[in-house]
């Protein structure tokens, strides 16, 4: 129904002003348009799922509703979180599906012209490049604006098992 | 009555929503033009409210919508090409149909002489034939906004009810000939009206002109309405008791299917709260506390009992409408039909109940149009006039199956092959590679029909399309077997999403899986010397002897992508016994704790692929626990026996026809009767000893002679080349032999068909077991030599 409302990333990007939900991924910012954004949570417990794609971490309960738990850091092909380290739960709407994006740690929202998006570096990673629809060069950081339905597509990765139970 | 009024009550209801698609359709079209797909989707939605005008009576709409259809046929098998006359004429049959059904939800009947119906058939007609348009007459759209009244004298000679419904002649429309409807409709329909009556005036004569007509229609329907008492008094239970004008479509209160999953949702979080909450006030003093806590338990289940009721239905609220449908097809094609029904109660999720309705029709529907024959054939055929159509409903793996069968005149692969390669449907290489199951399934491809005509009811290829697409979108899944001349069956499949079913919850490194009640056979908790006298490792598969059976062994942890089971390691097991489909193996779990209610939930699309689980659910604390789906796991770990579906009347017997299958020679199949096996035995190539020529191994305080199967069924054997021989114990009178074997691939009970092919010594012929040839291994001949040296 609200399938075209649901994709600010591409056509409403040259609208002007839009607002942000940041975060921080391997040491790189992203920035995800909010009206992908559903909530941010803190660590949630997570359940195995065994024979699942690599990026997928788990499953967690959102007040009565199953999520799927994505790495974000697996998803770009970025080193593991190192040990002990919770990583945060933003929360994305996606085709219809929540899913939740696993990160390092949360920004602030911040709002910026969309007409600053520039094409990403064609020297980045490919699967950086995959999910990102452009960047943003801000004061103190460049900004990589997340595509969040590819993000949360894990379709298109090398199929591994993550892992026996 | 009551029940036609129903019918029809959700026939407007969902017509209206049918032809909101449709506008949005139409006026997509105009952009598009010539998209096969939204060609095709206006085309199945005025197939669907052409079928059910059918089998309600409603003979104007049914000609009109008929000829629409063949008009659309056309655009969508590129016989016609789009334009704005063909446009403009379509969305005049939509405006039309729109009419009838407003007339048909204030009078009960479709005859309001106010509706243009033989223009607008006309006009498709004539589109149909070619003719060009120049000057379409100005669409007579207002019609909409016409009353419909009807003309005083007509209602009072109710005529014979069982005048004839043939399609109106065009001339004689205006009189409401189709006196059918009005007839059989009369109780119901006019007692709705002159309740409706008061109230009527202000909402449903806004042009001015009906005024005066008003009250006339009025006088007429009052005798009709005393006739009608006693359905007036029941009607309490229908909508419009209040008196007030309201249309069918909002008299009864459609809530948005995401607002009760919300309910559902918050009342889970609510039972979950509470659950922390009783556990914290057991240690409490609190008297009033825990007073307040008892409460709350009491009424957060009941809220939770009575929200998820909201959703959950049983599936005899779409077969209670059945028997009328049947009844009205077999009348109309000309066939004897018995109707049988089961499984009533089988309660399923209200939406996917809604999206079963229509395929079930459709299934019904091609039942007796394409299966069960005319009543002189089946007596050819030497079958009984009468033919039987059975509709089963039951809960199977966590999903809900419906099937209809029939004992018609099945379906000829063969025929449907010749009619796919003649439409264009597949091409003639594409068939010969093809399995008679998957040539079957050609027939839910968009487009395809067997049916040498058009026949009012089915036979233009979209039913089985519209049935596929829709069970698809719902998550389920069709299939179907037949035997030509015998009759066919369709299972539909459904997912039981947001149904609460009972599970057994089991534990496997740290988390937990349930496992629904429907697949769960027993539980069996093996130690000691039980453990290894039931459980046998052949050639690393791992089997269990339960009563007489041999049944695979899989782990939890094996199926979820670990380690197989290694038996020397175990000190005890626990293994489910599970039942999916006709396959039944043991699952080996490291922790068993519970029964209990979980709800279904879907997982995301990441998930999707994996087989092994139906869902997701939240347990007590909160966690999620992903549940297994027994069928998944079975064809993930190849357990899956293609197998006719054989009655287990035999539960704890070996069926004499159980085959062991077996690998030799390198990838050769051989089957060995079950009963002449008496255990299965892993040796290490060392321990065979030579005794003269044979070959022997100690076993159990005696020799025990081997057999090479492959040499002795004249292959050539390679069974050396491994560390371990897996051998198949047989044992007589005469006493025992090892037959070596490369491996044992799975238990059958298939009824199989031997046949001659490949006879030779030692081979009493082969069959096609699990889709494979095999050998039929002559066990006499095998081991008589090894026996008469051991004598």
């Amino acid at each position: 129904m609200s399938a075209v409302a649901h994709a600010p990333g591409h056509a409403d990007a040259h609208a002007g002003i839009r607002q942000y939900c940041t975060f921080w991924v391997d040491g790189l910012f992203f920035g995800l348009d909010v009206e992908w954004v559903q909530e941010v949570l803190r660590y949630q417990q997570m359940t195995v799922v065994p024979c699942a794609p690599e990026s997928v971490l788990g499953l967690i309960n959102l007040r009565g509703q199953i999520v799927t738990a994505l790495d974000l850091r697996c998803r770009l092909g970025l080193p593991p979180r190192a040990d002990g380290v919770l990583p945060m739960n933003v929360i994305v709407r996606s085709r219809g599906e929540v899913v939740s994006l696993l990160v390092d740690d949360i920004g602030e929202v911040i709002d910026t012209d969309a007409r600053d998006l520039q094409p990403t570096p064609a020297n980045l990673p490919t699967t950086v490049q995959d999910a990102v629809l452009g960047v943003m060069p801000l004061a103190g950081a460049i900004l990589l604006v997340l595509d969040a339905d590819r993000a949360v597509d894990v379709s298109t990765l090398a199929d591994s098992t993550g892992g026996t139970p | 009555m009551s029940e036609d009024a129903e019918i029809v009550a959700e026939f407007l209801v969902e017509s209206h929503e049918n032809l909101d698609q449709l506008d949005r359709d139409l006026v997509e079209l105009e952009q598009s033009p010539g998209s096969r797909e939204l060609l095709s989707s206006i085309f199945r939605t005025i197939h669907t409210i052409k079928g059910t005008s059918g089998f309600l009576a409603f003979s104007r709409l049914e000609r009109l919508t008929h000829v629409g259809e063949n008009l659309l046929s056309r655009l969508r098998d590129g016989k016609m090409t789009m334009d704005a006359d063909t446009t403009g004429v379509l969305l005049r049959m939509v405006d039309t149909v729109r009419a009838l059904l407003e007339a048909i939800e204030s009078e009960g009947t479709d005859t309001a002489p106010s509706v243009p119906v033989d223009d607008v058939v006309a006009e498709l007609e004539e589109t149909l034939a070619g003719r060009p348009r120049s000057a379409a007459p100005a669409a007579p759209e207002p019609v909409v906004e016409q009353p419909v009244v009807e003309p005083v004298p007509v209602v009072e000679p109710q005529p014979e009810p069982e005048a004839v419904v043939e399609p109106a002649a065009p001339a004689a429309a205006p009189e409401p000939a189709p006196a059918k409807p009005a007839a059989k409709r009369t109780a119901r329909p006019a007692a709705k009206r002159t309740a409706k009556t008061p109230a009527a005036k202000p909402e449903a004569t806004t042009p001015a002109a009906a005024a005066p007509t008003a009250p006339a229609p009025q006088t007429v329907e009052t005798p009709a309405a005393a006739v009608a008492a006693p359905p007036a008094a029941e009607a309490p239970e229908h909508h419009d008791e209040d008196g007030v004008k309201r249309g069918v479509v909002d008299s009864s209160v459609r809530v948005d299917i995401d607002l009760l999953d919300g309910l559902v949702q918050l009342v889970g979080e609510l039972v979950l709260t509470r659950n922390q909450i009783l556990q914290r006030t057991e240690t409490a003093d609190d008297v009033e506390l825990l007073r307040a806590a008892q409460r709350l338990d009491l009424v957060a289940s009941e809220l939770q009992e009575s929200v998820m009721r909201t959703r959950m239905q049983p599936i005899g609220q779409v077969w209670s409408k059945m028997p009328r449908i049947v009844r009205d097809l077999a009348h109309q094609l000309g066939r004897e039909v018995n109707l049988e029904m089961e499984g009533h109660e089988t309660e399923l999720d209200r939406s996917l109940l809604e999206a079963l309705k229509g395929p079930l029709t459709h299934l019904v529907r091609n039942s007796l149009d394409h299966g069960i024959e005319p009543p002189a054939d089946r007596a050819a055929a030497g079958k009984p006039a009468q033919g039987r159509l059975a509709l089963r409903a039951f809960h199977e793996s966590g999903q809900v199956v419906v099937e209809i069968t029939d004992d018609g005149r099945g379906m000829d692969p063969d025929k449907i092959a010749a009619a796919a390669v003649a439409r264009g449907v597949v091409s003639r290489e594409a068939i010969t590679r093809m399995e008679t199951r998957e040539i079957l399934e050609l027939i839910f491809r968009p487009g395809f029909s067997t049916a040498e005509q058009v026949t009012n009811v089915s036979g233009r290829g979209v039913g089985m399309d519209v049935v596929r697409t829709s069970i698809e979108r719902i998550g389920g899944s069709v299939d179907i077997t037949s035997v030509v001349g015998a009759g066919t069956t369709v299972r539909v499949r459904i997912p039981l999403t947001l149904a609460i079913i009972p599970a057994l919850v089991v534990g496997e490194s740290g988390e937990r899986y349930a496992i629904p009640q429907a697949n769960l056979v027993e539980l069996v908790r093996l130690e000691g010397s039980d453990l290894r006298e039931s459980v046998e490792v052949l050639a690393g598969a791992p089997v269990l002897r339960l009563r007489g059976r041999l049944l695979p062994l899989v782990t939890l942890g094996e199926a979820l992508g670990g380690d197989p089971l290694r038996l020397g390691r175990s000190e005890a097991l626990t293994i489910v016994v599970v039942q999916a489909d006709d396959t039944r193996f043991g699952l080996c779990v490291a922790e068993v704790h519970d029964t209990q209610e979980i709800v279904v939930k879907p997982i995301g699309r990441q998930l999707k692929a994996l087989p092994m689980y139906a869902g997701a659910t939240i347990m007590g604390d909160g966690r999620v626990a992903l549940i297994l789906d027994v069928a998944g796991i079975a064809r993930d770990r190849e357990l899956a026996t293609v197998v006719q579906p054989v009655e287990e009347h035999r539960s704890g017997l070996v069926d004499s026809r159980a085959l062991l299958v077996l690998e030799v020679a390198s990838g050769r199949r051989a089957a060995l009767p079950l009963t002449a096996v008496s255990r299965l035995e892993e040796f290490e190539v060392a321990r065979v000893e030579r005794s003269g020529s044979a070959e022997v191994v100690q076993y159990r305080d005696g020799i025990l002679p081997l057999v090479r199967l492959a040499s002795a069924i004249g292959l050539v054997d390679s069974s050396q080349s491994s560390e371990q021989i897996s051998v198949v114990v047989h044992e007589e009178e005469a006493g025992r032999v090892g037959i070596v074997i490369d491996k044992v691939l799975d238990v059958v009970e298939e009824a199989v068909v031997p046949t001659e092919v490949g006879k030779r010594p030692g081979v009493l012929g082969s069959a096609v077991v699990q889709d494979r040839v095999t050998d039929l291994v002559d066990l006499d001949a095998v081991v008589a030599p090894i026996l008469a040296g051991a004598r």
